[in-house]
């Protein structure tokens, strides 16, 4: 019987060799070829249609490949540094408290990322909320009046710092979610056993509390750096489009004025690539706890 | 210790605070007189009026709504038969399988987005070319997409239809992965229990498997109507000439949106809010009832 | 493996409070919009073909008509119009390249026409089942881009030019310099497509626009790169300008003069010019692609778009000059009728440039398949 019962996921199965699977297998298909090799499809050996011209090309773009690294690093130490006493302390209060918490965080998430993102440019523009709000309380009269300076706004959008501030806040929540789950199902007595054997409470965090919430954090670090390193509508609203990163190149093959699918192509499978060695890298130092964090 | 406290609590409103600040500031501007997001210049609801007049803004609502209710209902029966299959599979198979499955969950979306696009407009241009005119028709198709002649459309194009095949291609994911551990929790005593008191298999899975499983298949549908509402960039690299409430505001947002869209942001808020005021109020009140009752 | 289950965790326990209540509903409910729902969409595919239902699909550029055009339009004819917008030339050129997308009807600029022409993607128009573009002025026919008249009917003309804010500038601006020297820089938004970013520089060298000398072009993207290295740009964009400008965020800005007009209307600080040394004047005109499938529907939407009526209403929603003879010359009239004041001369002559102004401006034509690339190639080099 068990046999047959397993025969329910065979149409799944088939479904996903042709829509996860080829969809793949084109893509390094296409990251090896080029427009002019394929034009001579049956012309020249099949061998010589294969090339890696595109990713020699790629050398033209290591500015943009090291700024996204930079930006997506930046922004995930920052939702780090914020997400972690936030899970922490939610943990320590109340259930129905922690219950309302956990329907705050999620709550933005109804909301369109890109509305939400577009809400941050009318604050942060040269004449936007922010600046007219230092206007209004006389900041920019104080530091011109003691530094001299005529300073009218502060420069914030169309900066990496504003790039930045888009992806710690879009994705903050996919940083204190996991570390909040571990840490709320951490063993008490583990804790109070540190405390009986003496440790003070910080202590108690570095040694126990902290190692033992790990595997959240480590989850919180790829689910934030993943989507920071391939957005692309993020540095396009907030970075003012001369700040341009991987998915913004992406995007530009396919979608944008340089029609490249090829060049695309071999681009997002570098991406993947590197996508991999982060989980792989991850699972690596999770190991053996994984089972902790799922259900 | 109620210092630490005051503390934590200050900080907790700090982060709500950034986080709540850029739909405060939506919500307010939806009910501006004007066509701005940085002046106010006095209430008005001419917004909302303007909105439900917007053939292009609730075309593109509507057809939000109609994928992810489609690909959520799709994917929550295909996911659901998936993981029982799955979860009657020996270690061996299932193992690769689940791999495969959280391909598109790990991946950046901008990858799934841009493989999608490829094969859809691959997999068009066999259509047509074959259905047209045959297996030549597919080589000399293939031959002017290369040559990047124009690609020569027929019948069918890249629209709602991939659209919709995309969304379920991400959905389905999310709801094997939540019924699954759901039937790792069930008492199989309880499918042979029944069995043995004269119910076919059929009837066992109906009567026993799916209570048990319930509380997975209604969250991972959740989830993948989440997925699929939020979703923007799997649709924008497959949409073609559809378009979802994400894509609309992508392009307006070059522009200058219109406050037609906070209005719109606000409304799909506020129905999010009350349903879980009212979840939240029921859930309470039954709360109490049951410790009145004890 | 790790992102699902913290998805999990959260939605379940935002929402966990669901889940014992609308179970049933949710997964009767479901089943039946499955079935349902794989009816609907067969039946849209085949719709077009069976010719049940008539419907054109047309892409031009963003707030780029008057849309109560398409409402009259579906009326009158009984066509549905699926309207859609593309940002910029480049991108409706990717956009048609990819092949997932089905327009008929486009409306590109006059050297991507040329482009596309050259390349066998548009199809020649029937021009007896489209009288209205006997009211076209012959200025507007017969140019370089479609020189025999068989592939277009022109949408609008303008100018490029710069749009500056008169509260923010010490003087008025009357030449490209101010786009590369250090007196307002941070001040000033880069346009965001390679064609007039590195026209502006070549207009401002003295060079033709329309040059193949690769030591001229590699001269104006230099330029251009090293007014951006130095930090003149605050930014890149296109639309973007809308509400850079409107809001007073920047100072000065390279877009076309319709959008200025729009901008004019939302803040009255601000100014145009098109530069002494010259600018860029082009017609987008609509044409239909080879690929179209609806291709009567197709005439019949050009017909109404290019007739008097449509042109007046257009130009006063969209502020592009129209080049329908005879509404360009009933526009102030129709201004004048529709507010109950006269329209600023100097604003009707930003939208439809005087003979003085044109003579200094020039036309962008296509360029050959190298120079293309080069364009390309250098394009990029200034995006990283």
């Amino acid at each position: 019987m068990k046999n047959k019962i397993a025969w329910l996921s065979a149409p799944y199965v088939l479904w996903m060799a042709l829509v996860v699977v080829a969809p793949i297998i084109m893509v390094v298909f296409y990251a090896f070829t080029t427009a002019e090799g394929l034009a001579q499809w049956g012309e020249i050996p099949i061998t010589e249609i294969f090339t890696l011209d595109n990713f020699a090309r790629m050398g033209t773009y290591t500015v943009i490949f090291a700024r996204s690294f930079q930006l997506a690093l930046v922004a995930t130490i920052v939702c780090l540094l914020l997400g972690y006493p936030l899970a922490y302390v939610m943990a320590k209060e109340g259930p129905g408290f922690q219950r309302m918490a956990m329907v705050l965080i999620m709550l933005p998430m109804w909301v369109n990322f890109l509305l939400r993102t577009y809400a941050w440019m009318a604050i942060l523009e040269n004449n936007g909320i922010l600046n007219n709000f230092f206007e209004a309380i006389g900041l920019f009269d104080l530091i011109n009046r003691i530094f001299g300076t005529d300073l009218t706004y502060f420069r914030m959008i169309r900066t990496q710092g504003a790039v930045v501030l888009g992806m710690v806040y879009n994705y903050l929540p996919f940083m204190v979610l996991p570390i909040y789950s571990v840490i709320i199902k951490l063993d008490h007595s583990l804790l109070e056993a540190a405390r009986d054997l003496g440790a003070n409470s910080a202590q108690v965090f570095r040694k126990v509390i902290f190692p033992l919430s790990l595997p959240g954090v480590l989850s919180g670090v790829t689910m934030v750096f993943v989507p920071s390193v391939s957005t692309f509508a993020i540095s396009r609203m907030l970075g003012g489009n001369n700040q341009m990163l991987l998915g913004n190149l992406i995007e530009q093959q396919f979608l944008g004025g340089a029609y490249n699918p090829y060049l695309g192509s071999a681009i997002a499978l570098v991406m993947m690539i590197i996508v991999i060695v982060c989980m792989v890298v991850m699972n690596h130092f999770g190991e053996g706890e994984e089972q902790a964090v799922m259900l | 210790m109620r210092r630490y406290r005051i503390g934590s609590r200050f900080y907790m409103a700090l982060i709500f605070l950034f986080l709540y600040a850029p739909i405060l500031l939506l919500v307010v501007f939806s009910f501006n007189d004007a066509n701005s997001n940085v002046v106010w210049q006095g209430f008005s609801l001419r917004w909302y009026e303007e909105l439900f007049r917007d053939r292009q803004i609730m075309g593109a609502v509507y057809n939000t709504l109609l994928v992810s209710v489609l690909a959520t209902a799709i994917s929550t029966v295909v996911g659901t038969f998936t993981a029982v299959g799955l979860f009657g599979m020996r270690r061996r198979w299932r193992d690769p399988i689940l791999t495969v499955n959280n391909i598109p969950i790990m991946n950046a979306d901008i990858v799934t987005g841009v493989a999608l696009c490829i094969f859809f407009v691959t997999v068009i241009a066999g259509w047509n070319g074959v259905v047209v005119e045959g297996w030549n028709g597919f080589v000399t198709y293939l031959e002017e997409n290369f040559r990047r002649t124009l690609p020569r459309m027929g019948e069918v194009n890249m629209g709602f239809t991939t659209l919709l095949l995309a969304h379920i291609s991400f959905d389905i994911p999310y709801v094997i992965l939540n019924v699954l551990p759901k039937l790792r929790q069930m008492d199989r005593s309880l499918i042979d229990a029944a069995q043995d008191l004269g119910c076919t298999w059929m009837q066992a899975f109906r009567k026993v498997v799916i209570p048990e499983i319930k509380p997975g298949i209604v969250s991972g549908a959740l989830i993948a109507f989440t997925m699929s509402v939020d979703d923007f960039v799997i649709s924008y690299f497959t949409a073609g000439s559809a378009s979802t409430l994400s894509i609309e505001i992508y392009g307006m947002v070059r522009k200058r949106v219109s406050p037609e869209l906070n209005a719109v942001s606000t409304l799909l808020f506020g129905v999010v809010l009350v349903l879980l005021i009212i979840i939240n109020v029921r859930e309470w009140r039954l709360e109490k009832r049951q410790t009145a009752g004890t | 493996m790790k992102k699902i289950t913290a998805l999990t965790l959260a939605c379940s326990l935002a929402l966990g409070l669901f889940l014992s209540g609308c179970a049933m509903e949710e997964s009767t409910s479901g089943s039946m919009s499955f079935t349902a729902g794989s009816g609907s969409t067969a039946g849209n595919n085949s719709s077009s073909t069976t010719g049940s239902k008539r419907e054109v699909n047309v892409c031009s550029w963003g707030e780029y008509i008057d849309e109560s055009l398409i409402d009259k339009f579906e009326q009158e004819t009984g066509i549905k119009v699926n309207y859609n917008t593309a940002p910029s030339n480049e991108e409706l050129y990717s956009l048609l390249q990819s092949g997932g997308v089905n327009y008929d009807v486009i409306v590109p600029s006059d050297y991507m026409i040329a482009r596309l022409i050259s390349e066998d993607m548009l199809q020649p128009l029937d021009y007896s089942k489209i009288p209205n573009y006997e009211k076209i002025d012959e200025q507007y026919k017969g140019l370089s881009f479609d020189p025999n008249n068989e592939y277009t009917v022109p949408y609008t003309w303008g100018t490029l030019g710069i749009i500056y804010n008169t509260t923010m500038v010490d003087e008025p601006i009357t030449s490209w310099e101010v786009m590369f020297s250090d007196e307002y820089a941070g001040n000033i938004l880069l346009i965001d497509n390679s064609r007039d970013a590195f026209g502006m520089a070549l207009y401002y060298l003295g060079y033709d626009v329309n040059t193949t000398d690769e030591a001229q072009i590699r001269e104006a993207a230099q330029l251009v790169a090293d007014a951006k290295a130095r930090g003149v740009y605050d930014g890149q964009g296109m639309d973007e300008v809308f509400q850079i400008m409107e809001g007073g965020n920047l100072a000065i800005a390279t877009y076309y003069a319709g959008d200025f007009l729009s901008m004019h209307e939302n803040n009255p600080d601000l100014a145009f010019c098109v530069p002494e040394e010259g600018s860029n004047w082009f017609v987008d005109a609509m044409c239909i692609l080879k690929s179209a499938k609806n291709v009567d529907e197709a005439h019949e939407w050009i017909n109404f778009i290019a007739s008097t009526e449509s042109n007046l209403a257009n130009m006063d929603y969209i502020w592009y000059a129209s080049p329908n003879a005879e509404a360009l010359e009933q526009y102030p009239a129709y201004y004048e009728e529709t507010y109950g004041e006269p329209l600023d001369q100097e604003l009707y002559e930003i939208m439809a440039a005087p003979k003085d102004v044109l003579a200094r401006c020039s036309m962008y034509e296509n360029l050959p398949a190298e120079t293309l690339a080069l364009y390309n190639d250098l394009w990029i080099e200034l995006g990283i």
